[in-house]
């Protein structure tokens, strides 16, 4: 019956819709989409915000550093100045409780965490963290999975098999365990690790990006190797294989561009997926590493603060929601838009 | 059938060996690694340091190592644990396991029965305002990180609301069932929740999606051509044809989190099971642990990933070997 | 002439789409008689299979909209609640779709598939239904029936699929039984076989047929009465002989001109109709056919409505006159005979 619909469509849209780019016209789609439009629009503030992060910094800066410990600092919470790290509670006064949010723009608007950073300015530069990860390590892996992916496919054979059945291995593995070994490998390395002329140390935000991507190979490449074998069996492909194109031709001017919608469609996925491996990996300690945060780190630090200042926990999680929950939708978008069959959407 | 069986089952065979070699040069070969160093814990003292070399044999071949390695894990089981002197490594795996099955399993029943529900009404809600919000939720659940659900229900559960609504709750921590089935139960309900929510809007999604595509296929135009009611077509004809899906994808999860993935879940509410064994030999870089810990994870997603097979075969004909 | 057994009264179907109203079936009145075969013909697209669809009420896309009636045995279908249509579906009316290859379930064997539609309409046991799906399953010529019945329909061939559909649709004993395009997806010499067990269940159970298809030459061969469809409307209808013999709508001539014909001289080549159906969007004012019709005129930027101009019972929708019609006729279908005239 959808069958029927859409030839009805079809011998419908022939007018409106012939010989348009299919691009301008899923952009077409995307833009009359206002929810993906909403959800870009979301994404892309938290990213100019996170990296808008030194100018909320300023003002709590101490000793010209942000991220480090301001056990003896003072604050000023209306009007007043109160030290960052407050007397415990009880009888016994034992231990310091930080200061709790002061709502006031200026300084620690959600308090302090257990070391007197302020918490509002940790969220901010832990956010560079996180989206800079995320997006990294995403785009790595989708870079690397469609490159093993077109080989794969446009050659076939052996080596299609070989790299199919390494993938399978990776595949095998439970991801988080995978992304702890290999975190566990490379932060024992004090001096971090040499690949070739490419140095990256223990502490470098690159190490997670790496694993991460690494990890996530397999599921780009599945879906994109399969779009590679259809399309490579598509009669365009034969016509130029018949006009003698020669293999560097056939993968980048035939077969690539049809597959690039498929990666397209599961980047923001991809990155939403990434956003949430590192904020877990860094939660369980084998993520961002210290002088460095990421919104994972400050709620791993946050658990010890959770019944006295839930807002240390609270804030960055959201913050991981909102970031996620945009580009779910926005990938549920870019799919619908780039989904021919969403052809015929209530409305 | 029996021929597809056996040819699984060797394949699976192949896929273990290669991981337990992929994991033997992870954590013994990775260039400039010293292992005896990494498993003698931080700081060693050279005693110790040539104590664990002459015990993974590292002078001898590379084959001699390895399997001396996979006998002291799958043969003899004594592989000790170097954080804490003298712990056997392989049975306190075991003695994690039962944590990690009631947590995973309790979840699994909450998240197959949620999901259903959810993706099937909105499937059949479609077109009016219940499958959008249905769906933003499940999408919200998606999105929220395991472990910081997992503190927002403590923190409700476990602070200011502790001594009124949430009395009956135990603190953090788990209870075997053998001890107490009351407080193994009501130790494990928010966790459960906790670990079902990311699956349910995963589920919920993926049968909607999977439900609304199969209604469009021709056989299901036959069913309703037939006179059978919308809710035949939907349990016979649609979900018995969704079902090839969902539990291929469930046989996968499943043996992810008992493999280890429950990991946050287990962390943030102290649960001792496997993947809280995993954090505590994180902490103290215990590599013997992880090793074993990967190994039998991997090898219970490798065992899940041929059962969801076999069990395709059988719900869908097309793919049974005749 | 007794009631029709169904009767389509001015339907109109309509799908909302992101790019504005789509009149898929647009005024559409067309009866069957009992025992009768009415052939439906239309290229795709022309609204045909939307057409038995709704009178099944098989269309459920949220954004179709449907107006009109549609009269069995007196009763308004368009009007029914789902368990009274259910009632009718498969047991008084069932139907026949074009792809055998998807339209069995995969996962379920035929035999049961076949029990399933007999024991949803009747009470009988499971033992009985079963008994019947095998005799019906010999019926329509699938050897070793017994056996077969616990098979897969991927266990089957193209056409042998075809044979259970037409099994399970003659299951419940049907007044009426639609066939949309049974043939399309067939092999040439498995076509032949299936119109034939078509017309001989319809001779065995004085089932009236409905016949969808793209392809005159089936018509020819199946339909008592023929009714071509273009552009979501009827634009004629008429018994065989008078639309083989005395077609009135130009379109229709197209249609008769694009077939190879054996029993006269070969043509020099087979005509075809110029340009492509108008979308169903944007219908231009007038006669739906006009930019492709050759014997355009004035009058033809008003709709034809669909008339008896021959005074025979014979419906057409254009706006020439019988005579003017009869005059430029053979010229259209079989221009090489005229020429060839001295």
């Amino acid at each position: 019956m959808a069958a029927v619909a859409e030839q009805v469509t079809s011998t419908g849209l022939r007018s409106a819709s012939a010989g348009r780019n299919p691009w301008a016209l899923a952009w077409r789609r995307l833009r009359r989409n206002r929810l993906a439009l909403a959800a870009l629009g979301l994404f892309l503030l938290l990213i100019v915000v996170c990296a808008a992060a030194p100018l909320y910094a300023h003002d709590v800066a101490h000793d010209g550093n942000v991220l480090g410990p301001n056990l003896n600092g003072t604050t000023i919470v209306h009007g007043k100045v109160v030290p960052v790290m407050q007397e415990g509670g009880g009888l016994l006064k034992l231990g310091e409780t930080p200061i709790g949010p002061t709502w006031n723009l200026h300084h620690y608007f959600l308090g302090a965490d257990n070391i007197g950073r302020d918490v509002a300015a940790l969220l901010l530069y832990g956010g560079r963290a996180s989206l800079q990860i995320g997006i990294c390590s995403a785009l790595l892996c989708c870079i690397v999975a469609t490159i093993v992916a077109l080989i794969a496919g446009f050659f076939g054979g052996l080596a299609d098999a070989i790299l199919s059945r390494l993938m399978d291995v990776i595949w095998a593995f439970p991801v988080y365990l995978l992304a702890i070994s290999l975190a566990t490998e490379l932060l024992t390395h004090s001096n971090g690790i040499q690949i070739g002329f490419l140095h990256v140390s223990a502490t470098s935000l690159w190490t997670p990006t790496v694993i991460i991507a690494f990890i996530y190979v397999p599921y780009v490449y599945r879906p994109v190797r399969g779009q590679v074998l259809s399309v490579a069996g598509k009669e365009f492909v034969e016509a130029a294989i018949a006009q003698g194109a020669s293999n560097y031709r056939l993968i980048f001017s035939e077969i690539l561009p049809n597959v690039v919608s498929t990666v397209i469609v599961l980047l923001p996925l991809m990155i939403a997926t990434t956003i949430l491996t590192e904020s877990a990996l860094s939660y369980l300690s084998v993520g961002v590493q210290p002088p460095n945060v990421s919104w994972g780190t400050i709620i791993s630090d946050g658990q010890d603060l959770l019944y006295t200042r839930p807002w240390v926990s609270l804030a960055p999680g959201i913050m991981i929601v909102l970031t996620v929950l945009a580009l779910n939708v926005l990938g549920d978008g870019v799919r619908d838009a780039l989904d021919p069959r969403a052809k015929l959407r209530v409305r | 059938m029996l021929t597809f069986i056996i040819r699984r089952t060797l394949w699976t065979v192949v896929v273990m060996f290669v991981i337990t070699v992929v994991v033997f040069f992870i954590f013994f070969k990775t260039p400039g690694v010293d292992p005896a160093r990494a498993l003698a814990g931080r700081n060693p003292s050279p005693q110790t340091l040539a104590e664990v070399r002459a015990q993974l044999g590292l002078n001898r071949p590379l084959v001699v190592q390895y399997g001396l390695m996979m006998k002291r894990i799958f043969i003899t089981r004594n592989l000790v644990s170097y954080s804490d002197q003298g712990q056997l490594v392989i049975p306190e795996i075991f003695a994690a396991a039962p944590a990690t099955l009631s947590l995973v399993f309790g979840a699994a029943i909450i998240w197959i029965v949620m999901a259903i529900v959810m993706g099937v009404a909105a499937a059949r809600l479609r077109g009016r305002i219940y499958d959008p919000i249905l769906m933003i939720l499940a999408l919200i659940g998606l999105s929220a990180p395991v472990f910081w659900i997992g503190q927002v229900a403590n923190l409700i559960t476990q602070g200011g609301l502790h001594n009124s609504v949430f009395s009956w709750v135990p603190p953090l921590g788990y209870t075997s069932f053998t001890v107490s089935p009351l407080h193994w139960f009501t130790g494990l309900v928010f966790p459960w929740i906790t670990l079902s929510i990311l699956y349910i809007g995963f589920y919920a999604r993926v049968l909607r999606a999977n439900l609304l595509e199969i209604q469009t296929e021709d056989y299901v135009r036959t069913a309703r051509a037939k006179g059978l009611s919308e809710q035949r077509v939907l349990l016979r004809h649609t979900l018995r044809t969704s079902m090839i899906t969902f539990v291929s994808l469930f046989g996968l999860d499943f043996g992810a989190l008992v493999g280890g993935g429950a990991i946050l879940t287990e962390v943030v509410f102290g649960i001792h099971g496997v993947g809280f064994l995993t954090w505590q030999a994180l902490q103290n870089l215990d590599l013997p642990t992880i090793m074993a810990v990967v190994i039998y994870g991997a090898f219970f997603i490798v065992l899940m990933n041929a059962l969801v097979d076999i069990a395709y075969a059988w719900l869908d004909p097309r793919v049974r070997p005749a | 002439m007794a009631d029709p057994l169904l009767d389509i009264r001015d339907l109109k179907v309509s799908f909302r789409t992101d790019d504005g109203l789509v009149r898929a079936v647009d005024g559409v009145s067309v009866s069957l008689y009992e025992g009768e075969t009415l052939g439906i013909v239309g290229e795709s697209g022309s609204g045909k299979s939307v057409t038995v669809m709704s009178v099944m009420r098989l269309i459920t896309d949220p954004n179709a909209q449907f107006d009109g009636e549609v009269i069995y045995k007196g009763t308004n279908l368009m009007g029914m609640s789902q368990d009274q249509i259910r009632s009718i579906r498969g047991a008084g009316i069932s139907m026949i779709f074009q792809d055998p290859m998807t339209s069995l379930n995969p996962v379920y064997k035929v035999g049961w598939q076949i029990e399933e539609q007999i024991r949803e309409h009747e009470h009988v046991s499971r033992q009985a239904a079963r008994d019947r799906a095998v005799e019906l399953l010999t019926a329509v010529g699938i050897p070793n029936a017994r056996e077969r019945a616990d098979a897969y329909p991927h266990q089957f061939s193209g056409g042998m699929r075809q044979r259970v559909m037409i099994a399970m649709a003659v299951s419940c004993n049907p007044d009426v039984l639609i066939a949309d395009e049974p043939t399309t997806a067939l092999d040439v010499t498995i076509q032949a076989q299936i119109l034939s067990l078509i017309k001989k269940l319809r001779q065995d159970f004085g089932t009236a047929v409905v016949l969808i298809t793209h392809d005159m030459g089936v018509v020819a061969d199946m339909a008592d009465r023929i009714a071509v469809m273009y552009a979501g409307r009827i634009i004629e209808q008429g018994t065989q002989r008078e639309l083989f013999y005395d077609p009135q709508h130009p379109y229709t001539w197209g249609l008769l001109g694009s077939i190879a014909r054996l029993d006269r001289p070969r043509p020099r080549r087979l005509t075809a109709i110029p340009g492509l159906p108008p979308s169903l969007m944007q219908l231009p004012a007038g006669c739906a056919f006009g930019e492709r019709c050759a014997h355009r005129f004035e009058r033809c930027r008003e709709t034809p409505l669909l008339l008896d101009r021959t005074g025979t019972g014979h419906l057409d929708a254009c706006h020439l006159s019988a005579q003017q019609k009869q005059d430029v006729r053979d010229r259209a279908i079989h221009p090489e005979l005229v020429e060839e005239r001295p």
